[in-house]
């Protein structure tokens, strides 16, 4: 699946209060996007509307052609500080059915948890890592399951230096293999082409 | 494995892990099926009598248990998010969270529904159907819950809610189930009940998924 986005006079309220208006995107294979703003401008938000999560005021969000519908279910991943990953099983268990719900193959969850340095914490419950360690596994779903469009909220924050230098080049092969990044950031992102500043 | 049959297996798997599932649920309806002759005294005859009738309601409060659960835990670990956009429809997903919860905890209810009541001193003949009607009824219980799980989500003291939601939703199979049971205790046709209990399931299992998808993308959204 080859994906574009683009947002086009996206306008989006939330409890009654408008965040943003009149906001434009254009986004190619290949290219990623560096959101910023204070808190509470909206960058969660805008995710989440281009996930399909939550309904925009106006203006269209578009995936290149692509039927939005096929774009959310099988063309993009949402990495939220919310996880997903249930404290109560074990980091394998929630990795494997994760790689099956998104459609991905045990090679390629091999290929993740090399990469991402998770063979050793494979049999430990969710609730026993540490918060780099849980992201770390998040992460692991966007290369066992690989998608176009990944849609990354603070991806960076709970992990160390070294680290945040590997999903750096994580990020840049997504973008070499054709990939498209939307990542809210509040730290510089140096893969990313475009910045778009989100104010009221 | 495919998806679906994967979140099935997860389920079940977190229904029946640390401390919740099957211990609590069965637990809570034993111990309720004692108090009642605590209650209404030990006489065999009087207790022979309402025997089938407690164990049915106990069921149906024991299915409560777990309910404010069902789509909590996914809605605050972010699980839900990744559910809704996902290529299985949200409505099915949500079905086989009710199926999921029904077999790890309603379907063994369902075996110790007829033992509490005999050993109560039902009359064992009444052990089938209560069996049949503790089945069909649970998937009502299942999928009607899982609506009021749903509509809760985000609430403070959601479970409470949950119940006040879901009980007036399990007035109808209690009243077919039970009636099923005393007609068939006091030799009258009991198939109309059972019937009409099946049937109360069968569109709870085919209407209950598109209320709870709405309700969970309204939640998320």
């Amino acid at each position: 699946m080859t994906l574009a986005l683009s947002l086009g006079d996206l306008s989006l309220s939330r409890g009654g209060r408008r965040l943003f208006s009149g906001l434009h995107l254009r986004l190619e294979a290949g290219q990623a996007c560096a959101l910023t703003g204070p808190n509470g401008s909206g960058k969660t938000s805008l995710l989440r509307a281009v996930a399909g999560l939550c309904e925009v005021d106006s203006g269209q969000i578009e995936f290149g052609g692509t039927d939005p519908g096929t774009a959310r279910a099988s063309g993009l991943h949402l990495l939220g500080h919310l996880d997903g990953l249930k404290a109560s099983r074990t980091a394998g268990e929630e990795l494997d059915f994760w790689t099956r719900w998104q459609g991905g193959r045990p090679e390629a969850m091999e290929g993740a948890v090399l990469r991402l340095d998770l063979l050793r914490l494979l049999d430990l419950e969710v609730r026993r890592l540490s918060a780099g360690q849980r992201r770390r596994l998040a992460l692991a779903r966007l290369l066992s399951a690989p998608r176009p469009l990944w849609l990354l909220d603070e991806p960076l924050s709970p992990l160390d230096a070294h680290w945040r230098g590997q999903v750096l080049d994580i990020m840049a092969g997504h973008l070499a293999g054709g990939g498209l990044i939307l990542a809210a950031v509040h730290d510089p992102l140096p893969v990313a082409t475009v910045v778009l500043e989100i104010a009221p | 494995m495919n998806p679906a049959l994967g979140l099935l297996r997860r389920e079940i798997a977190i229904a029946w892990g640390r401390g919740g599932g099957l211990m609590v649920t069965g637990g809570f309806f034993a111990g309720a099926t004692l108090l009642l002759p605590l209650a209404s005294g030990p006489e065999p005859e009087r207790l022979a009598q309402i025997a089938p009738g407690a164990a049915w309601t106990v069921l149906a409060l024991s299915a409560l248990l777990g309910l404010e659960r069902l789509f909590e835990r996914d809605y605050e670990d972010g699980a839900l998010d990744l559910m809704a956009h996902a290529s299985l429809p949200l409505e099915f997903t949500c079905a086989l969270k009710c199926l999921g919860h029904w077999l790890a905890t309603g379907a063994p209810l369902a075996v110790l529904a007829p033992l509490a009541a005999i050993a109560l001193g039902a009359s064992p003949a009444l052990a089938p159907l209560l069996f049949a009607c503790a089945l069909a009824g649970g998937l009502a219980f299942a999928f009607t819950g899982g609506i009021g799980a749903a509509l809760s989500l985000g609430a403070r003291r959601g479970g409470l809610l949950t119940a006040v939601i879901v009980l007036p939703l399990f007035v109808p199979p209690v009243i077919f189930g039970g009636g099923a049971l005393h007609a068939l205790d006091s030799g009258l046709p009991w198939r109309a009940g059972f019937a009409l209990l099946g049937a109360y399931a069968a569109a709870a299992v085919a209407l209950g998924p598109l209320a709870m998808a709405a309700a969970c993308r309204n939640a998320l959204s």
